[in-house]
């Protein structure tokens, strides 16, 4: 596996074309390319319906350079099983050859609707690399809550912010004994590039979980998209590590955290969450943000890496 | 040259997963669901022991099977999958998207009943809630069809001017659980019917996006060009039945049995077996039988055909179609006649639901209602539940 240091190190084959019909600042797209470019061809990318498949695919034009599958929302993981186990047979019967099995999916296909299928792909074993672009809620349809929308957030179907936690989903698929399960950001983009590159060169089913700022769904400017991915980073929101082989690494130690209100501010979805008469939910998000941060601290000190 | 290799003991399912293996699938993916269980079983010891060449994916839900054989297809694998009622209306979604997709997957679905009440035993009900899903059904009356059938399937689905899923169907236990010796072709001879053909498929040097979204501006197109291949694969299903190597095993829209009756009996799978030992050995032989081989796309010009001459006719249906006018059959051959300009008496019969089997003392006594319903001088439609209230334990 070659390491990623710099742009030139990258494949350069650009996977989704511009022209598509993605929002300005869109994160989920700035992380397709991020990890198209770092991915190791022949490779064949399957996406559930979602944004991304939206704004890439409207007959009779594609975005797509790459070969290219969407299915339904809820199986993209059981179409990667079926062709990453039907090109092993075909190889080895000659009649066609590996690729390596790319699925991007938004938190909506992998936390929620499409959860059994994943599951079943990673009990399985299949060698795919599984990539969740989060942009914590479903998005294609008008911002409704998912189980990755963060407590507090505004959607159209939580109007007084959600109640509940974000499902964890690294830890599920640490359950399922995956060899490789990562976080990552985009304003990070060696660290994408290179767990990209990590993540397939393991054998088995692995796990990318990568933050994806929307500046439609989180109400702020396409100009800050970055900057709120790296404020996720920096608050301790959204912890950038690794788990190999069930092995913790955190991969960005934030040593001294940014206010939480740095990062809240700057989208209007947190609006109900930062009223005064509603701090007693704030300092709950906290504590939820602090709580999760220690776990990860003595996860990596129990099993290091 | 066609050749014999042997008879062998077979029950429905077994013949199908002999077939399959005979069509030297690359991939299978199923759930198990009774009464197709022994299909998967037995492709999975073909596979494990080596005999088949092939993946098997045991996935955690017929939705995830039907996702599974999709993605497989379009990486260019002949492939088959196995389902029956609960089952195939959890892949009723990606069924439409399977065919919409144009890919050519082989479905062997033991039919059973829909919950609820939950039963495991066999009707209709559940391919006849999919039938406007865009696949080819077929229907067996026996292990020996079952077999000839799936391999033509693998033949019809992946002809160029098709191009769609096709799913055969045995009723469940009746058919998928019956022993009968099974005249089967020797393996080579089925690999030569059976040649692999080019179709589009997913490789990174030749990049092509499968399954975008179409707008109002060409949706509309897509779906009649989708309509316009079911049709031609019913056309080119005579030159896939021609080509077989058995000529007793060949694919038909239809079998008729005694020209001479004056009232015909309509129906799907192993009920006509029941019908037509009636018929013979009971001195029927003012009615006639019509067994339907070929579901969809519904073959009304050789239904016509077939009853040419005949006064009236009767339906039997293996399922309900709540709020219809009429139940599926029934309504297609209706329509059939209509377009015609042909209006025969008709009796409806809905039989069977649940796994209750239609008798010979049953159909005795539906031909004696047919005689007072669509005989000479009679009109319009008549319905009756052959079996209900009081069928025989």
């Amino acid at each position: 596996m070659m390491q990623v240091s710099k742009l030139s190190d990258l494949y350069g084959r650009e996977g989704l074309s511009p022209g598509h019909s993605a929002c300005q600042g869109c994160g989920a797209t700035i992380a397709v390319r991020q990890v198209l470019l770092a991915a190791e061809p022949p490779y064949i990318v399957v996406s559930p319906t979602g944004c991304l498949e939206v704004i890439s695919t409207p007959y009779p034009y594609t975005a797509w350079r790459v070969p290219w599958v969407h299915v339904a929302f809820e199986n993209a993981a059981a179409v990667a099983s079926g062709i990453e186990a039907a090109l092993k047979v075909l190889e080895r019967k000659g009649m066609g050859r590996r690729h390596k099995v790319i699925v991007i999916a938004g938190d909506g296909g992998t936390f929620d609707i499409g959860l059994q299928a994943l599951s079943g792909a990673f009990e399985r074993g299949h060698n795919i690399l599984y990539v969740c672009y989060d942009n914590e809620a479903y998005m294609n349809t008008g911002i409704q809550r998912s189980a990755a929308t963060p407590p507090g957030s505004i959607t159209t179907t939580t109007p007084a912010g959600k109640r509940e936690w974000k499902k964890d989903i690294v830890s599920i698929l640490v359950g399922h004994g995956s060899p490789y399960v990562a976080t990552a950001s985009p304003h990070l983009w060696k660290d994408l590039a290179n767990k990209v590159r990590k993540a397939q060169s393991i054998e088995g089913p692995t796990f990318l979980h990568i933050i994806a700022p929307c500046p439609r769904g989180w109400y702020f400017e396409p100009h800050l998209t970055i900057k709120l991915a790296k404020l996720a980073v920096e608050t301790r929101i959204f912890p950038i590590y690794e788990v190999e082989n069930g092995r913790y690494r955190i991969n960005y130690l934030i040593t001294r955290p940014r206010p939480v209100e740095d990062y809240l501010r700057l989208q209007n979805r947190f609006a109900y969450l930062l009223k005064p008469e509603n701090a007693a939910l704030l300092e709950g998000f906290k504590r939820w943000v602090e709580e999760r941060w220690n776990q990860l601290l003595k996860m990596a000190s129990a099993f290091p890496a | 040259m066609y050749s014999l290799a042997s008879y062998r003991l077979m029950t429905g399912n077994e013949a199908a997963a002999f077939a399959v293996k005979q069509a030297d699938v690359d991939f299978i993916s199923a759930y198990p669901i009774t009464p197709q269980t022994i299909i998967v079983e037995r492709l999975s010891e073909y596979v494990s022991s080596g005999e088949l060449d092939a993946e098997f994916v045991p996935v955690e839900s017929e939705h995830s099977a039907i996702s599974a054989c999709i993605g497989a297809s379009l990486a260019g694998a002949r492939v088959f999958t196995s389902t029956s009622s609960q089952g195939l209306a959890l892949m009723h979604e990606v069924l439409y998207i399977a065919s919409g997709m144009r890919c050519p997957i082989v479905m062997a679905v033991a039919n059973r009943a829909l919950s609820a009440p939950l039963n495991i035993h066999g009707d209709h009900s559940d391919i006849m809630g999919s039938r406007d899903a865009g696949w080819v059904l077929i229907f067996c009356e026996n292990p020996q069809e079952v077999y000839d059938y799936t391999i033509q399937a693998f033949r019809l689905a992946e002809h160029p001017e098709a191009l769609l899923p096709v799913a055969v169907n045995l009723d469940g236990f009746t058919v998928s659980h019956s022993s009968e010796p099974v005249s089967v072709l020797e393996d080579d001879v089925v690999r030569s019917y059976l040649p692999r053909r080019e179709r589009p498929r997913l490789e990174f040097e030749e990049p092509a996006s499968f399954g975008v979204f179409a707008l109002p501006t060409h949706y509309f197109e897509f779906k009649v060009e989708q309509e316009k291949a079911l049709r031609r694969a019913g056309e080119v299903l005579e030159e896939v039945a021609a080509a077989y190597p058995n000529s007793q095993g060949r694919l038909v829209k239809l079998s008729k049995f005694n020209d001479e009756g004056k009232i015909a009996v309509i129906c799907l799978g192993g009920t006509a077996g029941t019908v037509r030992h009636v018929l013979k050995n009971y001195g029927m032989k003012d009615f006639s039988l019509v067994s339907l081989k070929l579901f969809s796309p519904f073959p009304s010009e050789e239904l016509l055909d077939a009853l040419n001459g005949v006064e009236g006719v009767v339906v039997m249906d293996r399922a309900t179609s709540p709020g219809a006018p009429l139940p599926p059959l029934a309504s297609n051959v209706a329509a059939s006649l209509y377009e015609a300009g042909v209006r025969l008496p008709l009796l409806s019969v809905v039989y069977g639901l649940g796994g209750r089997e239609p008798t010979l003392k049953m159909i005795v006594e539906m031909l004696d209602k047919a005689r007072e319903k669509v005989g000479k001088g009679r009109t319009g439609v008549s319905r009756m539940y052959l079996g209900y209230g009081g069928g025989e334990k």
